[in-house]
């Protein structure tokens, strides 16, 4: 429970604290010690950085979201120019095989600014909740939206710009994205419009996508803009409402990445992929109270730490099934 | 001395992000809220898909989702762009260019509706209120001036489509591949969907053969001009059976169309 509360700060905005002395158990206790006194560790490690400087291991888990993430956003578009209609709508609401789906963040913004609920939404929402619950939450946002994967691209050439310190990262206090939540609920509920749905790039996107672009595409290009010169992932890390709003669904989730201690090497090459690493504190030397962990709740899932992990500490994992394809 | 310099660029740094975290807030904020201008300045006035609740809880209830647009035999139905603000993504028909000519029967829009933002209470197309139509450009009509008409409707690049039953039942074509050879143009009335379903309905042979399909009140009727000259001239008189779906402002062969629609607050569904 102190776990989850801790997950839920953690993604509305909050530092990760330190831990108390009494916060360890006995075993991560001695478990640290003896890291700490081991010196071939120190020696072992070097050896693996170098190996892994030499053999770049390929991003298994990058590929297989990517293909997920193109396929799914392809689906709803074929379903509409071939009339195939298995995945019909948008990403805000659609029918799978006649099922209906509504995105958690569309819904409550629909929900707020008419106040009324037709039972179709009901069912769609209802149905997108259990399945991101156990799907991990915000595991919507590095599978599924497209905006996300646009994103991951413009890091890319935010990444090398930055390395030949042509730009550099200005980051912002994380709460605001909270903040960015609340301000749009109110604004619903008191003007009666989606005022967010104006500026989604994830909406923008899956509906240029099946049904065209438009000039609403400026905004997200200014926004890749923004990631690449100014912030990098700025609107996936401070901003979007729907991020948090999948975050909260999923802090509960079976599916997870965990942690091991034991075989942890402290070199942090998890921390440098992640696109939120204010997650990936437990990993910092010292920091981690148990000698199995789970990573909290902004956690996407993305599965690129599990990647870059040069000791296989970290793995995604569905609790009660063990440990997902390797 | 040097203690204190390190604590305050610090110090320094952090208020850099706290600045730079307003002016993003603000920002964002600033260009949803833009989004407003065009709806209460009203840029456009949109005539919405069948069954659209009155536009203010039209756009509370939309979810932007374009189900609606999938399912249009005709697709008659678009998505607005970010330049309606807060109306984006939410679906609109431009008559003129394609008019909603219920060839589905079963108000499929409607039946796709996620959020009851086209309202689930109705089934059958006379009882929308997408707009009502007005006549604007009389001079211009051709049954005003008494000609008729031979030939496609539209130019042979129009792409606007109806159901012609004596074509195909549910396949609906080109109206430039459709000529007609009139004596005097009767087109606005003679396509009017909720006309044809009432001749169907006089011929005993209702719409899927579904009575409650039968519109209780006409719609669009041509009234004779008094002339001394004896040539036949008529003009075109919108009756309290319309509902706006705007095929006979597509029909019409002027250009400017001599009938347009017109959707003013009014108009909308009551959920």
């Amino acid at each position: 429970m102190n776990h989850l509360i801790k997950s839920v700060a953690v993604l509305l905005g909050a530092d990760p604290k330190k831990p108390q002395p009494d916060d360890y158990t006995a075993e991560a206790k001695t478990m640290h010690a003896e890291q700490r006194a081991d010196k071939s560790r120190i020696e072992a490690i070097h050896l693996e950085l170098a190996h892994k400087a030499q053999y770049k291991t390929p991003e298994k888990w990058r590929r297989r979201r990517w293909t997920v993430l193109i396929l799914v956003n392809l689906l709803f578009v074929v379903s509409f120019q071939l009339d195939i209609q298995i995945l019909e709508g948008a990403l805000t609401a659609s029918r799978f095989v006649g099922f209906h789906m509504a995105d958690l963040n569309s819904a409550l913004q629909v929900m707020l600014a008419y106040k009324e609920v037709v039972i179709n939404l009901v069912i769609g929402t209802t149905t997108v909740l259990i399945m991101w619950w156990l799907l991990g939450g915000r595991t919507f946002c590095s599978w599924v939206c497209p905006y996300h994967l646009l994103a991951e691209w413009t890091e890319m050439a935010h990444d090398y710009l930055a390395k030949k310190k042509i730009v550099k990262d200005h980051p912002f206090d994380r709460r605001v994205r909270t903040v960015f939540w609340i301000v749009f609920v109110l604004l619903a509920f008191f003007t009666g419009y989606t005022v967010f749905e104006t500026i989604s790039p994830t909406g923008i996107l899956s509906r240029a996508l099946i049904y065209g672009p438009g000039i609403a595409l400026v905004w997200v290009a200014t926004l890749l803009l923004f990631e690449i010169f100014y912030s990098k992932r700025a609107w996936c890390r401070y901003a979007c409402p729907i991020g948090l709003t999948y975050g909260l669904v999923g802090a509960a989730s079976p599916l997870k990445v965990t942690y091991n201690l034991s075989t942890c090497f402290h070199e942090a090459e998890c921390k440098k992929v992640c696109e939120v690493p204010h997650v990936l504190d437990v990993v910092v030397k010292g920091r981690a109270t148990d000698v199995d962990l789970f990573i909290g709740a902004d956690c996407t899932h993305c599965g690129r730490c599990v990647d870059a992990c040069p000791t296989h500490s970290l793995n995604l994992e569905f609790k009660g099934l063990g440990q997902l394809l390797k | 001395m040097a203690k204190p310099k390190k604590t305050s660029r610090r110090k320094q740094k952090a208020r850099r992000q706290f600045l730079r975290t307003v002016v993003l807030g603000v920002g964002v904020v600033g260009v949803s809220l833009l989004g407003y201008l065009p709806v209460i300045g009203r840029w456009r006035e949109r005539i919405r898909p069948p069954g659209a609740l009155k536009e203010h809880e039209f756009l509370s209830s939309c979810i932007k989702c374009g189900q609606c647009v999938q399912v249009c035999p005709v697709n008659a139905i678009k998505l607005a762009d970010m330049d309606e603000g807060f109306g984006i993504g939410a679906p609109y028909i431009d008559t003129r260019k394609q008019a909603c000519d219920f060839s589905c029967d079963g108000l499929q829009c409607v039946l796709a509706c996620p959020t009851g933002a086209l309202t689930h209470h109705i089934n059958y197309s006379h009882e929308t209120e997408m707009a009502i139509a007005r006549v604007v450009n009389e001079k211009q009509c051709l049954a005003a001036m008494g000609e008729g008409f031979n030939g496609p409707a539209r130019g042979a690049a129009f792409n606007g489509k109806l159901r012609y039953e004596d074509v195909d039942r549910w396949k609906p074509i080109r109206i430039s591949e459709y000529p007609y050879e009139l004596e005097l143009c009767d087109l606005c009335v003679r396509q009017c969907p909720i006309e044809i379903r009432i001749a169907q309905c006089e011929a005993d042979k209702p719409p899927s053969g579904d009575e409650n399909q039968c519109p209780p009140q006409h719609a669009i009727k041509l009234e004779t001009i008094a002339s001394d000259d004896g040539i036949v001239r008529k003009r075109p008189v919108i009756l309290d059976g319309c509902v706006g779906c705007g095929v006979c402002e597509m029909i019409c062969p002027p250009e400017p169309a001599v009938i347009v629609m017109d959707s003013t607050e009014s108009r909308g569904m009551t959920a």
